[in-house]
């Protein structure tokens, strides 16, 4: 069977400036079908971002193979959505410009592209801010920027790389509601990476942990939440602890490993 | 953005009131800063009387003035050239052939400077290859070939304009080569996943990035376009205000020197303006400095 999303074997080294070598994810195989949500959770530092680089394209793998839609990965593959750490917006351009710059990159004209853009900043909740530069606005206003200048994409793969890690925990747990009615109803696969296990819960239908670094895959979870959630509210449900407290017995072993050896590069 | 800040400020009165009253509280920084801005000025004012002072009485008194020339002597020389004209025809016609020269050689080598700059930062290998030779040009005390360029391209404007044009090409090509190697690699990864092509993140990211780096090094370049300009003149020339200096220094006539620098200084000064009002233009994406908002408060 044909998957969206198949990683087989994957494995990423580095070299690591000191003339070594090091191995960012080792044996990585994991598939992701349409329409899930799939969180990835480990240590900081483990090496979680290098599955969403490799299924991005942006680096091939060292050993394995990367597949999308059936095909391995060679370049960005179509339909490839990347929503990065840090900011990644253009900064000498409006808020508009910058949502509008993916469909103008893609070849789209350019009024529709603004239409478009206006569509998804208003969808985004920045309406009225379109002629903004990103130092006028909150880290949160920039988050759903960058939300929107994903979306207006219209990706059926969305990669996600700790977006929201840099939030304080108001804006954060706003954000992820915001993504999850947004998310609703698109069909898009998600891949969500997080050292937050309470996010990688609330978000999403199966949370993979990963083990210290070099990142293996150690266990994978379905979270049998039922949808549609509300983020805050299901914190302080007992399904949500229970299923907390089970995932956490094995992330916890992880992040004890990770915590004695210093910690590399995220 | 400090057009924000204004608007916050003029709504000072108006706007809600804490009891504190911010709007007398505003009033008085603008006032203070106020005050500051007219203290620094009128320093400079006496800083300016005090030096020029100092020369006139001191080459009034006690130096030779047929040396060292004086500011009274240096304003009459200013004057007698806009009024009468120079020894080599009206000033402005003097002067126009200098701005023509400079202008001319600056927009030629900020071009080439720009254009090659960008694309060897994007092409790390040959940027590898090409390295010691680009150092080793830039060590060549490059204001020599004033002396070449007259022999290959005559007294005319050609030889001026490539003195200049060589001036300005490496100051702008070393900050464009540094301004594109510099890009951000988050913006460009967006960028690759979003869908630019190689041309479009060239043209829409590394262009962009660097401008910043760019528009520093003009600030300083068009100063290098004027010296290269007027020292091509000084090395041969039938107009322009380099041979005005030559001219004035084969007869002995300093304030005639001075002369010609007070008016290299003021087109330079004229064209810093310009090129400020333009870099505003363009980096107006910027947030405002550390400095500009915090001063006064």
């Amino acid at each position: 069977m044909e998957h969206l999303i198949e990683l087989a074997n994957a494995t990423k080294r580095f070299p690591n400036g000191k003339g070594g070598i090091h191995t960012a994810i080792r044996d990585v195989t994991l598939t992701v079908e349409p329409g899930q949500f799939v969180a990835v959770v480990g240590p900081t530092g483990c090496g979680k971002s290098t599955t969403l680089s490799l299924i991005s394209g942006l680096q091939p793998p060292s050993v394995g193979t990367v597949k999308v839609n059936g095909k391995d990965v060679d370049g960005v593959p179509d339909g490839v959505g990347y929503m990065f750490q840090a900011d990644a917006m253009l900064p000498w351009r409006s808020v508009l410009a910058n949502v509008a710059a993916g469909p103008i990159w893609r070849g789209v004209e350019k009024s529709q592209a603004r239409d478009r853009a206006r569509d998804w900043i208003a969808r985004v909740g920045l309406e009225g801010f379109e002629g903004y530069y990103m130092h006028q606005l909150s880290g949160g206003m920039r988050k759903r920027v960058a939300l929107a200048q994903t979306l207006v994409n219209e990706p059926s793969i969305l990669l996600m790389d700790e977006p929201f890690s840099a939030l304080d925990v108001q804006t954060r747990a706003l954000m992820q509601q915001e993504l999850l009615r947004l998310w609703a109803g698109t069909n898009a696969a998600v891949v969500f990476v997080t050292h937050d296990l309470e996010e990688a819960i609330v978000l999403a239908d199966r949370v993979v942990v990963m083990t210290a670094s070099p990142a293996r895959i150690k266990a994978v979870y379905d979270v049998g939440l039922s949808r549609p959630r509300d983020v805050e509210e299901l914190r302080i449900t007992t399904e949500f602890i229970d299923v907390y407290r089970s995932i956490w017995s094995s992330l916890s072993a992880e992040v004890d490993i990770a915590r004695k050896v210093p910690s590399r590069v995220a | 953005m400090s057009l924000d800040t204004s608007a916050v400020l003029h709504s000072g009165p108006d706007g809600p009131r804490s009891d504190q009253d911010p709007g007398d509280d505003l009033s008085a920084v603008h006032r203070a800063r106020r005050r500051h801005a007219g203290v620094v000025w009128s320093l400079r004012l006496v800083v300016l009387v005090a030096v020029f002072g100092a020369w006139e009485v001191l080459a009034t008194y006690v130096i030779d003035p047929f040396y060292y020339s004086k500011p009274s002597l240096i304003v009459v020389r200013l004057f007698e050239w806009f009024t009468v004209g120079t020894s080599k025809g009206s000033i402005w016609s003097n002067i126009s052939v200098t701005l023509q020269e400079a202008v001319y050689g600056f927009v030629l080598g900020a071009i080439l400077g720009v254009i090659l700059g960008i694309l060897l930062g994007r092409a790390r290998l040959l940027a590898e290859v090409l390295q010691p030779f680009i150092q080793a040009l830039n060590a060549v005390p490059r204001i020599v070939l004033a002396a070449l360029f007259i022999i290959w391209f005559g007294l005319g404007m050609e030889s001026k304009v490539a003195t200049a044009l060589v001036l300005v090409f490496f100051p702008v090509f070393f900050n464009a080569f540094q301004g594109a190697r510099e890009v951000d690699r988050n913006f460009v990864d967006n960028a690759r996943i979003l869908g630019a092509s190689r041309v479009q993140i060239l043209w829409s990211i590394v262009v962009p990035s660097a401008t910043s780096w760019i528009l520093a090094s003009l600030h300083t370049a068009f100063g290098f376009a004027l010296i290269g300009a007027i020292v091509g003149e000084y090395a041969g020339a039938s107009k322009g205000i380099g041979l005005l200096i030559s001219t004035a220094q084969g007869t002995f006539d300093s304030a005639g020197i001075y002369a010609g620098m007070i008016l290299s200084t003021v087109l330079a000064l004229l064209a810093e303006v310009i090129l400020g009002g333009a870099e505003k233009r363009l980096l107006r994406w910027r947030p405002p400095s550390q400095a500009t908002t915090t001063a006064g408060i």
